[in-house]
């Protein structure tokens, strides 16, 4: 038992409900939500380092005992993942406060931004499968207002496609809540583990597998990615990188568990399957992104192929490969919302998201460009930058188990991320330039700050490897070794 | 009466279906609504049909009902109740903005 993680979830969910009631409070609205995401950084520190040292901790709400109660539990992934998330929401954050504007502030911006979060960090430490669903169902409120916050013809359009999209996919989730509950009469996710252990994997269960796989394919855009690229190019940039750093790694989160924890049986049919769909991503997704001159459209491009190469990483289920899987997860993090806050500088600068519309930029705002061109290196896996370690262990993995193919198509789709985002470079940063300073249309005065915070973080997580890598191990050995959940979550009770 | 409402699962995932696949945007979310209301009679499934017994296990009665899809059809219902009230004022927005509420012609004008 131990209290405090559940502060990762109830912090910014009760400081969103007290910043609704000051709405026009701009200035207390701004430091409250800092100071809430940087208590909830320092929480997930303190938490990492006592699972380093005493194991995986649960807290089992209402003092009901598992199975019967619904548990929280943080295990060292779910830990990392809450980190990773925390310091990203800030360094989003700060630059929201100079790009997010006045009307957006005052309508409950900073609220939903919190319940966002509360949301995410909740969906990583619940063990219950019916409340991932309710939690999925908390970050999707609070996106699907973000999405549609402001009210454009555009926004309006794109976010209708997010919230059928994501109405259909919860209830298939629900379909699938109903399945296994019929199967298994259990919904706690230690305990449909160890029952499906005893009583084995068969057609049926990995049947419900599958469906349950396609209803998170839909919302980490692992293969039925469509509708991504048209909604996360709706919304400003600030919310648009909240999205594309976050919102995916959700639904990659979740297939984690449930193939690490529950349906690990079968790895020839689901785990192969995951492989495919990831191969097929990259691929789809590659091309997306080398065939656009818009940023915003190669930018959300590559947030396809992220997703397809973290879950290149579980299809190997090695060691190795989801080693490389948990560090390219933080890392992607960490570079979506870095390449999304610098897409949209650009774009603040020039006032247009094509292309043709920009060029020299280097002369103007040499460390945005040089940041970009750190960015765009750590996102094609160049070493010593932070992509290029989980990259070399996910396609060790896949080697490792003969699946050369998906290894193959992720180092080939490397080569094209690097092109994309090199056409940016060249286009925006290089060539004659044409915006004089006076003439630009915004300025990107106190947004360089967050940018270089996290241009810091992605080299700091390739050169201090090291440091990171032994919390990495442990939540590898974690997802690899599903008694350690399972003990941790029963606590030495019998297992009903 | 497994297979009565088995198969009104069935047909409210079907009509679902192709109300989505309209062009007309309130018959799109009238489709959603059916679907998630075959959901929620699936989880109602999902713990057995048990006539007339009631939720608690006493000393004289021989079966009960299990009251966890309950618990989990209402949770559903709430969220459901509140998406679908967002989704209503969303399409009121588009609808206004737009001047139209065919998909179709709103693809169209948000491109030029």
């Amino acid at each position: 038992m131990n209290n405090l993680i559940i502060i990762p979830i109830i912090l910014p969910l009760l400081v969103g409900m007290i910043l609704v009631l000051f709405k026009n409070k701009i200035i207390f609205q701004r430091v409250v939500s800092l100071v809430t995401l940087v208590g909830m950084i320092v929480v997930s520190i303190y938490l990492m380092n006592t699972i380093k040292n005493d194991g995986i901790q649960t807290l089992q709400l209402g003092g009901w005992e598992a199975p019967f109660g619904i548990g929280i539990v943080a295990d060292m992934f779910a830990i990392l993942l809450v980190l990773t998330t925390a310091v990203v929401a800030t360094c989003v954050l700060l630059f929201a406060f100079r790009s997010i504007g006045e009307d957006r502030e005052r309508h409950y911006f900073y609220p939903l931004f919190l319940f966002l979060i509360a949301g995410v960090s909740g969906s990583f430490l619940t063990s219950d499968l019916f409340n991932l669903y309710v939690f999925f169902e908390v970050l999707l409120v609070a996106s699907y207002v973000l999405i549609s916050l402001g009210g454009e013809k555009r926004q309006l359009r794109e976010s209708m496609t997010y919230v059928v999209i994501n109405i259909i996919s919860s209830a298939l989730f629900l379909v699938g809540i109903a399945y296994l509950y019929t199967v298994t009469g259990t919904l706690s996710l230690a305990h449909l583990s160890s029952r499906i252990a005893e009583a084995g994997q068969d057609y049926l269960i990995t049947t419900i597998a599958i469906l349950l796989l396609l209803v998170f394919a839909i919302k980490a855009g692992l293969f039925l990615f469509y509708w991504l690229p048209g909604s996360y190019s709706a919304p400003p940039t600030a919310i648009a990188a909240i999205f594309a750093a976050l919102l995916t790694k959700v639904g990659i989160y979740a297939i984690f568990r449930l193939f690490t924890l529950i349906f690990y049986h079968q790895p020839d049919v689901t785990h192969v399957f995951i492989g495919a769909l990831a191969a097929l991503t990259m691929i789809l997704g590659g091309i997306g992104a080398i065939a656009y001159s818009d940023i915003h459209k190669i930018l959300t491009y590559n947030v396809v192929i992220g997703v397809g190469f973290i879950l290149a990483g579980l299809a190997s289920f090695t060691y190795d490969g989801i080693l490389g899987s948990i560090h390219y997860l933080m890392h992607d993090m960490v570079i979506k919302a870095l390449i999304f806050l610098i897409g949209g500088a650009i774009i603040y600068i020039t006032g247009s998201s094509h292309l043709k519309h920009m060029s020299g930029l280097i002369r103007t705002h040499p460390y945005l460009g040089w940041m970009f061109f750190i960015a765009a290196l750590s996102l094609a896996g160049i070493p010593p930058l932070s992509g290029f370690i989980g990259k070399i262990f996910i396609v060790k993995g896949t080697f490792d188990q003969s699946l050369f193919w998906i290894g193959a198509v992720g180092l080939i789709t490397s080569l094209l991320i690097l092109y994309s985002m090199m056409k940016i470079f060249m286009n925006a940063f290089w060539g004659e330039t044409i915006l004089d300073v006076n003439e630009e249309k915004g300025s990107t005065k106190g947004m360089l700050f967050p940018i270089a915070l996290l241009t810091l973080l992605t080299i700091l997580l390739g050169v201090g490897a090291e440091g990171i890598m032994g919390y990495i191990e442990i939540a590898t050995k974690a997802l690899l070794d599903s008694s350690l959940y399972i003990d941790a979550v029963f606590n030495g009770n019998p297992i009903p | 009466m497994e297979t009565l409402l088995a198969i009104l699962i069935g047909v409210l995932f079907f009509s679902g279906t192709y109300l989505i696949l309209s062009k007309q945007l309130i018959r799109v979310f009238l489709g959603l609504s059916l679907i998630t209301h075959g959901a929620n009679l699936l989880l109602l499934m999902s713990g057995g049909l048990k006539g007339g017994s009631p939720p608690l296990i006493s000393e004289n009665s021989s079966q009960f009902t299990d009251p966890l899809p309950q618990a989990l059809i209402l949770t559903a219902i709430v969220i459901n109740f509140a998406i679908t009230a967002f989704l209503l004022v969303l399409s009121y927005q588009a609808y206004k903005k737009y001047q139209t509420d065919d998909l179709d012609q709103m693809r169209r004008n948000g491109n030029e």
